[in-house]
């Protein structure tokens, strides 16, 4: 496997700092603020000619889905490069949902033979997947789950709502977290695959607060679905998508913290009242001091986590919610604070410290807050 | 004579060791001979007790020692702060008569640098140096200062100068301890112990000869002191655990007298490792918003070590260093404070207690009085931010009102 070795789990590989950059550059060109927020009014979040380029010539979709299904077959580490740069950039794309997301849940759900007809569309951004796992008021675990699947006809049918589905309205494939009728907590738990033109099935686009991040209600009325993998797998299969979705979450959220910082310090050093730049006032230049620490030990979770995940070490469960819980916290602070430095002009449509902050609220919550991911971590850890 | 390698120098120590290393020579003998040797001090010229190897090999030299469980020179302030201090400072007739007697442990020597009036703003010191002819006198208080009681050399920064600006009017000189003009007194802190001393200087007495570089010029001679306060010399050789003999002996009395004043530093730093035991001692760890804070807390904790290891690693691979290797000072003490509330959380009502009545043995309490003091000591938190925003984030420094004016026209404390 290229990058991402063994050794260095602190710090990046020279590659890796080079894909960083060209990730960057290729963002700042063509995902600047100005497009975020044209895109971010738009029913469907994203632009077409962007998302192919960045699949196309970034080969981005397939950077860590393997060779033999399609992809560029580099480390989660990558991935999670790659996440926080969109993060820092707030790409309107659903890259997330398809890639950190669906594309995980089938690496470690599916069947080879499954792989091998759903991965290579999704690698190469041909194929927009999303995963449905949320339902109202439940936790973001197999505990939650409500929706059914029964058996029918050879293959299943789904009924229930799911929400919170990222990209909902535009993904040509989901992957639905359903459980046996009459089945509970881990038990009866599988994953299955739908298409968005699947009978039965209703999406509604959801109004959020974070536009730059669509998600959609989905409805099955008996819609027809294949199960990924063997039966008795899923719980298994969803404990480990779920820990991977949240250290790539962890990862995007730590890229965007790290922005709202360089933000608020710019702004610290230019903004002048009392005949001084205001960073030179310790109340601001000590919550700078503050935010840095936050989002450099955020930071550095995130990156070993991914780190850890790209070698499948055994302290991954616990990594997970940690990285999660750190990232969640340091970026709402961070994008507070960038708002608070930035006073009035802060807390304007037009100055883009809110898109940061809504972003963060978002993300604060999404596959579980940090309260739920800290107990997560006090069980694993057996405190 | 070639550039010396890693095997080299593993082969030539290691056989001068194996040579000359014996349990049963007194520590001083031993040490007489690491000074003629050089091997005490392998990174300082070979002109003054060292055999100028380039630090990068220091470790092989220490390993060595280790493995054939051989002492090294005294840990603490003297090699670690006065000698480095005088090798980069110190006239050659200061090098001669002070460097050796450090090495073999025959001179001691404290830091006179902190005042009542003068912690955070060093450079305010008010110790006054008056002119005897060439020689001085000196009037003033030191605080905080470890090892005190015994030292034979004091490292003392006194102001010469009140007419410039307070940076330029310091003199760092070599105070003779054992005199009539100075008297040490314990200080006690808050947690009941006394290890550091207040020094009180009446017309004490200072020679010519024991100004440690310029007159006037001590403030740079003070920032090498400080620059190496985290990087002690002799640490290099870690501790001797194993073997027999006098050295062994007088080795380990020293290395306990040494580390007598910071007993209670684990207990500074929150003592992280009892938190989760402690929990499940006392079944707190049912409770969900312990489990929330001590979540938390370890979070902070591991996130912390993995930030200094990035640095350590940007080190290694010879990268720029990046803003985490300023944050290591500022991040314990958050740590620390967050386990002091967690074990407060944990023990309750029992936290009242101290001693054998109070949780833990006592331990609980003695966290709880020592935390306060890890945001203050060797820098405080709110000087961390100002040198963390400033320097890795770039912000600019507040205004100064004592810039550029002669020291003698600065307020001081109102109360003075």
């Amino acid at each position: 496997m290229p990058a991402g070795g063994t050794e260095l789990r602190f710090s990046y590989s020279d590659e890796q700092e080079e894909f960083r950059r060209v990730v960057r550059r290729f963002l700042e060109d063509r995902s600047p603020k100005t497009e975020v927020r044209r895109l971010m009014e738009t029913a469907d979040g994203f632009d077409p000619a962007v998302w192919k380029q960045l699949c196309g010539e970034l080969g981005l979709t397939g950077v860590h889905i393997p060779e033999e299904f399609g992809g560029q077959g580099y480390s989660f580490e990558e991935l999670c490069i790659a996440l926080q740069e969109m993060g820092r950039s707030l790409l309107c794309a659903p890259y997330f949902s398809s890639i950190a997301l669906a594309s995980n849940a089938i690496l470690h759900a599916a069947t080879d033979t499954q792989k091998r007809e759903l991965l290579p569309a999704i690698a190469s951004g041909e194929s927009i997947a999303t995963l449905a796992l949320g339902e109202t008021g439940a936790s973001w675990d197999a505990s939650g789950v409500e929706v059914t699947a029964t058996p029918a006809d050879g293959g299943f049918e789904l009924d229930g709502v799911k929400t919170y589905v990222l990209d909902g309205c535009i993904a040509d494939l989901f992957v639905v977290v359903a459980r046996t009728p009459e089945t509970r907590g881990e038990i009866g738990i599988g994953l299955f695959v739908v298409r968005s033109d699947a009978g039965g099935l209703t999406r509604r686009l959801l109004a959020t607060v974070d536009q730059t991040r669509k998600q959609a209600e989905l409805t099955f009325g008996g819609v027809r679905a294949e199960r990924l993998g063997e039966p008795g797998t899923g719980a298994s299969a969803l404990a480990r998508t779920l820990d991977l979705a949240a250290i790539a979450l962890a990862n995007e959220m730590v890229g965007g913290a790290q922005r709202v910082l360089e933000m608020s310090v710019d702004y610290a050093k230019t903004r002048v009242q009392f005949g001084r730049p205001i960073g030179s006032f310790q109340a601001i230049k000590h919550k700078c001091a503050d935010m840095l620490l936050d989002v450099e030990l955020a930071k550095s979770a995130a990156a070993y986590s991914a780190a850890a995940a790209s070698e499948d070490d055994e302290e991954l469960p616990t990594l997970a919610p940690m990285a999660k819980a750190l990232a969640s916290d340091a970026y709402r602070r961070a994008a507070a604070d960038c708002i608070q430095i930035h006073g009035g002009i802060g807390f304007t449509w037009e100055h883009d410290a809110h898109l940061y902050f809504k972003r963060a609220k978002g993300s604060e919550v999404l596959l579980g807050d940090p309260t739920y991911h800290r107990e997560v971590l006090a069980q694993r850890m057996k405190i | 004579m070639s550039s010396p390698t890693e095997q080299s120098v593993r082969s030539e120590v290691r056989s001068w060791l194996e040579a000359h290393w014996d349990p049963n020579l007194s520590l001083r003998a031993w040490r007489e001979l690491l000074a003629d040797s050089g091997w005490g001090c392998p990174t300082w010229p070979t002109e003054w007790f060292g055999r100028g190897l380039p630090v990068a090999l220091e470790p092989v030299v220490g390993h060595e020692f280790r493995r054939i469980g051989a002492v090294g020179i005294p840990a603490g302030g003297g090699p670690g702060l006065a000698a480095v201090t005088i090798l980069e400072h110190g006239s050659d007739q200061l090098k001669k008569r002070l460097l050796r007697p450090i090495i073999t442990g025959e001179h001691t020597w404290c830091q006179l640098f902190s005042e009542p009036g003068s912690g955070s703003d060093l450079a305010g010191l008010t110790t006054r140096a008056d002119p005897d002819g060439d020689d001085w006198i000196i009037n003033g208080q030191k605080v905080w200062n470890t090892s005190a009681h015994h030292a034979t050399y004091g490292m003392l920064l006194a102001r010469t100068n009140w007419d410039v600006p307070k940076h330029q009017g310091i003199t760092y000189m070599a105070i003779e301890m054992d005199q009539p003009g100075i008297v040490v007194r314990p200080l006690r802190q808050m947690n009941g112990y006394a290890s550091f001393n207040e020094v009180f200087m009446t017309d004490a007495f200072v020679s010519a000869a024991d100004v440690i570089g310029e007159v006037g010029k001590g403030w740079a001679a003070a920032l090498t002191t400080l620059a190496h306060e985290r990087r002690l010399a002799g640490s290099m050789f870690g501790r001797v655990e194993r073997g027999e003999g006098r050295a062994l002996d007088e080795y380990r009395a020293e290395q306990a007298d040494l580390m007598e004043p910071y007993k209670w530093y684990p207990q500074r730093a929150g003592r992280v490792d009892l938190v989760v035991p402690r929990a499940q001692q006392t079944g707190r760890n049912a409770d969900p918003i312990v489990r929330q804070e001590i979540a938390k807390l370890l979070s902070m904790a591991r996130a912390s070590e993995w930030t200094a290891q990035r640095a350590r690693e940007a080190r290694v691979l010879g990268r720029a260093p990046g803003p985490e290797g300023s944050l290591g000072k500022l991040s314990s003490s958050h740590i620390a404070r967050a386990a002091a509330e967690v074990h407060t959380l944990i023990s309750g009502a029992d936290s009242m207690l101290a001693g054998s009545d109070g949780a833990q043995d006592g331990i609980i309490a003695e966290i709880l009085v020592s935390v306060p003091g890890g945001s203050i000591a060797g820098g405080t938190d709110e000087i961390q931010r100002n040198i963390i925003s400033e320097r890795a984030l770039g912000l600019p420094k507040g205004p100064a009102v004592d810039v550029g004016k002669p020291f003698r026209d600065v307020p001081r404390n109102l109360a003075d």
